[in-house]
């Protein structure tokens, strides 16, 4: 019995081209950010994403009817793009902005995938959207929330699994809170961030990242969304933390509540 | 990986198996010092290279240390190698391979060797030196028959020339292969037979004509089980341990005329240009060893502290770190010029020999210097240098010896000169 295609699953997946993780970080002279002329890579928790997307289309097979990944970003996050499709992926969309652009926030980031997530209703609209909790440069943690509420749409964050049921449009998400472990039943369409324990991505294998030379990628600009991703955010200073000084050992707790008295940590 | 002293003088290590992908263990790095820029790679041989150094790191380099204190084969490793496409890089996608040229194969090579020398060296002789092989002169039912196993994985692969008596003197090969109704029965020895163990499908030379001398070798495709081939038990290596390697035996074992590898009697052509692009993907191998060797040192030398300082900053120090690194990126600029030339179709004698004389003299000079680096540390098992120098003795030797590989670059340019 073939699914209707009312109940077929459009998967959209949003990838960021961030410092690779190995990377030792040094902050650049001017003191206005860190030195990016180094290796970079996919932010890990959207590789998590991908390889999420992927692990749902095995367990739905034909239910769901693509995956597609979008980045927005200058020209070389094409890269993370093609990781993506060599992963799994069936088509990219790069919202490319100038090399010399500042890096998109948040809230801007989330107008463009917004302006994208429109643009996919000729092609059956979009379901879930499954992305990164954070990336690992700025740790911002704020885009899927925003994205959830401009589209007005369940959002579940922090996911450590994700089980998805096509024909009732319905989502059991396990969120990872301070307390433990949360379960949310959830209505599609849904945005999902993913954390660390919900899957080990695979490695691209060689012939993959070459059939996904074929595999297309549709180019944008802000413009074409009718999106500003001008900087509402001026950062004055970076610096790196401060030196840690060695500690001293105390012999007992006693000594220690009087060190943090005179640290003047503890009200006296 | 790094093995820590706790207060009491013993020796923490972190087990890589309970831990996922290493971000989870900041303190532990897999920044290489590998020189992209002077590497003058192009975006796809990046993106090959970051692919297969992923595939390296995660599923190969945990595995290194103990695949050498055991000394086994890591059979389970080459389904994966074969669904990561890297045994049939330069084999046709007819057979499931990737259709690549030698450069992305001596790449493949050389960060396999960097997460491990002993599975780089079997890596290398199951892909190259048989498959390769293979390819290049086998009959569309041949290639049909034996590439696709190979290349997935499922068979393991090897090749056979030298023999107990018959080393680098390779053409006094005494192994031989009697014509007989249907085929012909074989009866020698082969020896240092890389794979020998393990391997299901063998590309072995024989003497057909042995009154002929060069102009009587004949190839064979062998397969393990046929009657009359055994293999004596595995050496106990040095070096290169995990890839298994051992005596082949052949008592009146009969080989059938359709798996005569290329023409009777025009063996020692097979076996000697198979041997130049032997050489330059093997010479990927002791890129690889210098460069874990290198990355290992480079950040020991700034980790341990000796007189308040990091030893990196003494000076004596210092000139080891640039010694090392300009070796290493010496060598791997002629390999990679070789490797860009043969992608060219014009493959050297001359260079192929050159490119793996070179780097494997060089690797054993940049291993031994590492090891030294860490001072009494580099001395203990449990740090990696050691297996390094050792796996990188091995290129002294194989594919062709040092001593033959100077002797073959003079008698070029003497032909070249005396004609």
């Amino acid at each position: 019995m073939r699914p209707s295609p009312a109940r077929l699953l459009n998967i959209l997946v949003p990838v960021k081209r961030c410092v690779d993780y190995a990377m030792k970080i040094r902050v650049n002279p001017q003191q206005t950010g860190v030195d990016t002329n180094v290796k970079h890579s996919m932010n890990p928790f959207d590789e998590i994403a991908v390889e999420e997307a992927v692990r749902i289309r095995e367990r739905l097979g034909d239910k769901v009817k693509s995956i597609k990944a979008v980045t927005i970003g200058p020209s070389k996050s094409a890269e993370t793009l093609r990781t993506a499709l060599a992963i799994g992926a069936d088509a990219a969309i790069h919202v490319e902005i100038p090399d010399s652009a500042p890096s998109p926030e948040p809230l801007g980031v989330a107008k463009a995938i917004r302006a994208v997530i429109e643009r996919q209703k000729e092609q059956g609209g979009v379901d879930l959207v499954i992305m990164g909790k954070q990336a690992i440069d700025d740790d911002a943690g704020q885009t899927g929330q925003i994205l959830a509420g401009l589209m007005d749409w369940s959002q579940a964050t922090f996911a450590s699994k994700i089980v998805v049921d096509a024909e009732k449009k319905e989502a059991n998400v396990t969120r990872e809170i301070d307390g433990g472990l949360e379960e949310l039943k959830c209505r599609l369409p849904l945005v999902v961030t993913t954390d660390l324990r919900l899957n080990e991505p695979r490695y691209a294998t060689l012939p993959s990242i070459m059939k996904a030379k074929k595999k297309p990628i549709e180019k944008l600009t802000p413009a074409d969304l009718g999106v500003d991703l001008t900087p509402r955010i001026e950062t004055i200073k970076v610096t790196e933390p401060p030196k840690r000084v060695g500690g001293t050992k105390v012999a007992n707790v006693d000594e220690l509540v009087a060190k943090l008295k005179e640290a003047g940590v503890v009200p006296t | 990986m790094f093995a820590r002293k706790t207060l009491s003088g013993c020796v923490a290590r972190i087990s890589r198996k309970a831990l996922p992908r290493s971000y989870l263990a900041p303190s532990v790095r897999h920044v290489s010092q590998y020189n992209q820029s002077v590497a003058g790679l192009s975006p796809e041989q990046v993106e090959f290279r970051d692919a297969v150094v992923q595939f390296a790191e995660t599923e190969v380099a945990p595995r290194a240390e103990e695949i050498d204190r055991t000394n086994t084969f890591p059979i389970d490793l080459w389904p994966k190698l074969g669904a990561m496409g890297l045994l049939g890089v330069t084999i046709s996608p007819d057979y499931g391979g990737l259709g690549l040229g030698y450069f992305n194969h001596t790449l493949a090579m050389e960060e396999l060797s960097r997460a491990s020398g002993s599975v780089a060296l079997s890596y290398g002789a199951h892909s190259n030196l048989c498959v390769n092989q293979i390819h290049r002169h086998g009959t569309p039912a041949q290639k049909e028959k034996y590439l696709p196993d190979l290349v997935s994985g499922k068979k393991i692969g090897s090749l056979a020339m030298s023999e107990p008596e018959s080393g680098s003197d390779v053409i006094s090969m005494k192994l031989r292969a009697q014509k007989v109704d249907g085929g012909y029965v074989l009866n020698g020895n082969k020896f240092w037979i890389t794979n020998g163990p393990v391997a299901s499908t063998l590309v072995v030379y024989a003497k057909t004509e042995p009154e002929k001398g060069s102009k009587g070798i004949t190839t064979f495709i062998i397969e393990k089980g046929w009657k009359g081939f055994s293999t004596h038990q595995k050496l106990d290596k040095f070096g290169m341990r995990g890839s298994d390697t051992c005596e082949l035996v052949f008592e009146d074992c009969f080989v059938p005329e359709e798996n005569v590898l290329g023409q009777v009697n025009k063996g020692a052509g097979v076996l000697m240009s198979g041997l130049d692009l032997e050489r330059l993907v093997l010479s990927g191998g002791p890129l690889g060893l210098m460069q874990a060797a290198f990355d290992y040192a480079v950040e020991y030398v700034h980790d341990r502290k000796q007189f308040g300082k990091p030893i990196g900053t003494f000076q004596l120090m210092q000139a080891k770190i640039a010694d090392m690194y300009t070796k290493l990126n010496a060598s791997r600029a002629y390999v990679y010029a070789v490797a860009r030339a043969c992608d060219e179709g014009k493959v050297s004698r001359r260079d192929c020999a050159g490119a793996i004389l070179y780097s494997t003299e060089k690797a054993v000079e940049v291993a031994s210097e590492a090891m030294q680096c860490l001072g009494g540390n580099g001395y203990i098992n449990e740090f990696p240098v050691g297996r390094i120098l050792r796996d990188s003795r091995l290129y002294t030797v194989g594919a062709g010896t040092q001593e033959i590989r100077r002797m073959l670059i003079g008698r070029e340019f003497n032909e070249q000169f005396l004609s």
